[in-house]
């Protein structure tokens, strides 16, 4: 019942609470972290490297468990998520890499439907889903490419294409960026605030200052495993 | 006639057909199942003859090992049966000592016909003993340098009662008359025969299910390799929502298609060799007069060895799957 409630009236997209996370070896990536992202928000995260933004990631989609503190995510605890559920709870969040985590072994298009798949779509409404979104990240007329065979901004697109066909509320991305240069960089920005826009939230982990001060979403910083901007001003909402 | 039934075609699908199409692409449906299963086991089979040459290796290794126990099971039943036609007539041979004449004979096949427990005789003096087994046995030519018959004649005695201990009384009985040199009762040998079958059949199924074990455990070390070059894979399907059955399926299918190709394959092993043995064992059929009749590996026994093949399969990938594929989680 009160997990329940607890869906019904959040509306944090993301929320954690006094979380840390000590790796086996005695490492702290993160260390009594609280902060929450609403729902349809946009937010960085940044910090130096090794200052735990990918830890934080992690924790979201349950790559790695927090060692103290609960994280929820659209109301639900993840300390309460038994490993039946996790993949399940998995298919409502988009997750995109630094290095895009594409399959070769097969093309575009079967790349971007992999998600849908999984989630057992017939192959026509799989179809039409995956042309959609590769239209929308302008890679409808690659769809039956190898994507070894694509640029790398493609490469990218096409693994952010992947990551909104379920059509998630929730985006991740982890250094989206890092391999890009400026104006490729700029290009994917701003089809994350198109998903944006249309009522998905955003969370981009990335390092790349200017590219962030260029954008004026609010900052969340990490600064050796803890928050040092973010957590206590109101910045990470939906204005 | 044919206006208002289009206008009705057009109604129906935009009032019904979309909450149809949605309700039949619902994630975790029977039907979403069922389409994946089979997305999956033929995408499996396409991986293995991809890697023709890796497949046809692991296929002859699992053919080999259900082929050898399979066979060695059938040419037991061959034998068993071979036996089982001497159980219905268990006959006691009187072998008479070389210098009995014929009368002598005769007068003892009388005495014979009149015991309370004897059913029947049948008489084979010395020169018929001979002449059969000189075209039975193939030593004709040596048998014609002979100068003296070295056959005895033989009473062949089949007993009207099948309990051991009358019979055996009536053998000590026999032993006793004028003239007999010894009594052999078929069924002494019968039972060593049987006892030698009983040892073989066992040894066969103690082979077959350490082989089938090897069955297993190749389809699981081949699968092992299968997991490790799919792991990037894996690792994406883990973290786009994929369960644990939708990431161990391919590898399922995988084994399952090992074994029943195995299968397949141990099928043609053991009909050729039953076509290679064909020559040889209906000469010797003839030899017993016709009442062998050759059990070979009916379209019931391949349709089991496909079952087993691809349980086996599916059983050894499984191990692999439940000791590898936990361990790929994304990091």
């Amino acid at each position: 019942m009160r997990m329940i409630l607890s869906r019904l009236f959040s509306a944090k997209m993301i929320k954690f609470d006094a979380v840390s996370k000590r790796y086996p070896g005695g490492h702290e990536a993160l260390n009594n972290i609280s902060f929450h992202l609403e729902k349809a928000a946009f937010a960085f995260l940044t910090g130096h490297s090794g200052a735990g933004k990918s830890t934080l990631l992690k924790l979201i989609m349950q790559m790695e468990k927090a060692s103290s503190g609960q994280v929820f995510v659209n109301g639900q605890n993840l300390n309460r998520l038994s490993r039946r559920q996790l993949p399940y709870f998995r298919r409502n969040i988009g997750l995109v890499f630094q290095d895009h985590q594409l399959l070769f072994d097969r093309s575009v298009f079967e790349n971007v439907a992999l998600p849908l798949q999984i989630a057992g779509y017939d192959s026509r409404e799989a179809g039409r889903r995956v042309r959609a979104a590769l239209d929308k990240v302008g890679l409808l007329k690659k769809e039956n490419q190898n994507p070894i065979a694509l640029s790398g901004g493609e490469q990218q697109r096409v693994g952010i294409a992947r990551a909104v066909v379920n059509k998630p509320a929730l985006l991740l991305a982890d250094e989206p960026t890092g391999n890009l240069d400026p104006l490729l960089s700029a290009e994917i920005m701003e089809l994350f605030e198109e998903f944006n826009r249309v009522g998905v939230s955003v969370l981009i982990a990335s390092h790349d200052l200017s590219l962030i001060a260029k954008l004026r979403y609010p900052v969340l910083t990490l600064d050796h495993g803890r928050m040092i901007r973010g957590a206590t001003e109101k910045v990470v909402s939906d204005s | 006639m044919a206006a208002p039934k289009k206008v009705s075609k057009i109604k129906k699908p935009a009032k019904t057909n979309k909450p149809k199409r949605q309700k039949l692409s619902r994630p975790g449906s029977l039907s979403a199942l069922l389409r994946n299963h089979q997305r999956v086991a033929v995408d499996s089979l396409d991986r293995l003859f991809a890697t023709a040459a890796a497949s046809a290796l692991t296929w002859a290794m699992i053919a080999i090992a259900i082929a050898l126990p399979l066979f060695l099971f059938i040419v037991l039943q061959n034998l068993q049966q071979f036996g089982s036609n001497l159980d219905e007539t268990t006959q006691i041979s009187i072998y008479m000592e070389l210098d009995s004449s014929d009368a002598e004979l005769l007068a003892a096949q009388n005495a014979l016909n009149s015991h309370p427990t004897i059913l029947s005789t049948e008489v084979i003096n010395q020169a018929q003993a001979l002449e059969e087994f000189q075209s039975l046995s193939g030593f004709g030519d040596a048998l014609s340098g002979l100068t003296e018959n070295p056959l005895p004649a033989v009473i062949v005695v089949t007993p009207n009662t099948e309990i051991l201990e009358q019979v055996r009384a009536l053998v000590s009985e026999l032993s006793n008359i004028d003239k007999v040199d010894s009594v052999q009762y078929d069924l002494d040998w019968l039972q060593r025969l049987y006892g030698i079958l009983n040892l073989a059949q066992r040894l066969t199924m103690m082979l077959g299910v350490l082989l089938a074990f090897g069955v297993a455990l190749v389809v699981g070390n081949t699968v092992r390799l299968a997991i490790e070059n799919r792991r990037d894979e894996i690792v994406v399907v883990k973290l786009v929502g994929g369960t644990d059955s939708f990431v161990a399926r391919p590898f399922l299918y995988t084994g399952l298609w090992y074994g029943v190709g195995g299968g397949i394959l141990a099928s043609v092993l053991v009909l050729l060799a039953q076509f290679f043995m064909q020559g040889p064992v209906s000469a010797l059929a003839d030899l017993y007069n016709g009442e062998f009749v050759l059990i070979r590996l009916s379209l019931i026994d391949i349709f089991n060895v496909l079952l087993l093949g691809g349980f086996l399969g599916w059983f050894g990938a499984w191990l692999s799957v439940l000791r590898h594929l936990r361990a790929i989680e994304p990091r």
